[in-house]
């Protein structure tokens, strides 16, 4: 399945959460959990070692947006919103951790 | 209604009540899903295990005290109700501070549970 | 494919309604499509004609009616969110229509997928 994650991880639990609950399938950080995605954050470690398990994604313009194109972790895969659409495709279900 | 049309709904709240309305807003829809004919359940994880705690008085706050509906699910044969046990554990609940009865699972259980479902909704 | 949206935040305050508003012109553009996007909670604001940004502001709710016009989706406003918020038919926008809860429900059983965006 694909979950959605759309909170900075450093005001929300809902990755740590998702990750937590999380068994196989994809990941795809939009708005401000795209935080999550970039290199040197609290949670880079915990991106690293979800990456093993679950596929993460995370959409390219929220990045972009951001600033922080140049600073995405390795593993984590960006996407466009065409990308989102595939991703949404691919899976069977998806839930929002809103 | 045909078996072909019954998808597995679930609604995941991860929301306390009065603080906003969502969890609130969850519920009048978890209400009218009922009317469909839809195999509905209800996981309750995070601050969304609030919503179950007993004893709730709004009077203070001059809100509506909506948890009472919670019991009333029964009624409309919606009867799977999930709590995560880790989220429970980790705001100081036990199963008897819950107003209704629910099926406790570990978050692995939780996860193989979400898989399974058509269409999960969350507010 | 096609897809069920949900919309749980307002215009302008949240980026919930301009994520859904990016997926579902993405779905469109690859052939798909957009069922319905159903608006409940503050997302009832998106229908309101009242609405004005500033001139170099994207227009959120003409975005949401051209989307109607053009592409046949359906917008829907739950009437008891809306109501509690004081959107109403007279002011909805081009190609809004204020319908029950049901309306949602019956996306999630239409549609080949269902995706929310909010807060």
């Amino acid at each position: 399945m694909l979950h959605i994650i759309n909170k900075s991880p450093h005001s929300d639990n809902a990755l740590e959460s998702c990750l937590g609950v999380a068994n196989s399938g994809d990941i795809l950080l939009i708005e401000d959990a795209v935080y999550a995605a970039t290199k040197g954050n609290a949670y880079e470690g915990k991106i690293r070692e979800a990456v093993g398990k679950l596929k993460i994604y995370a959409l390219l313009p929220d990045i972009e947006a951001r600033g922080l194109a140049e600073r995405v972790i390795d593993g984590v895969s960006t996407v466009g919103y065409d990308g989102f659409v595939d991703l949404a495709i691919a899976n069977r279900n998806c839930q929002s951790w809103l | 209604m045909s078996e072909e049309s019954i998808k597995k709904f679930m609604f995941v709240n991860r929301k306390a009540p009065y603080g906003t309305i969502y969890a609130l807003e969850a519920l009048e829809v978890v209400l009218i899903t009922a009317a469909f004919d839809q195999d509905v359940s209800l996981a309750f994880l995070d601050d969304g295990v609030y919503q179950l705690k007993k004893g709730q008085q709004t009077k203070g706050i001059e809100t509506k005290n909506f948890s009472p509906t919670y019991r009333a699910l029964e009624g409309y044969d919606i009867e799977k109700l999930y709590v995560e046990k880790e989220s429970m554990e980790a705001r100081g609940l036990l199963e008897e501070d819950l107003l209704v009865d629910v099926t406790v699972l570990s978050r692995e259980e939780m996860g193989r549970l979400m898989e399974e479902q058509d269409v999960l909704l969350s507010f | 494919m096609k897809f069920g949206i949900v919309v749980n935040e307002g215009p302008y305050q949240h980026q919930a309604s301009d994520s859904a508003y990016l997926f579902c012109k993405a779905a469109i553009e690859k052939g798909h499509e957009v069922w319905r996007v159903f608006f409940y909670h503050d997302g009832v604001n998106n229908a309101s004609k009242l609405t004005e940004p500033p001139q170099d502001d994207r227009n959120i709710v003409n975005r949401w009616s051209r989307l109607a016009e053009e592409h046949g989706v359906d917008l829907v406003v739950c009437v008891a969110a809306a109501l509690r918020r004081g959107v109403r038919e007279e002011n909805l926008a081009k190609g809004f229509r204020i319908s029950g809860l049901g309306q949602l429900v019956e996306a999630g059983i239409e549609a080949d997928r269902l995706v929310t965006f909010g807060d």
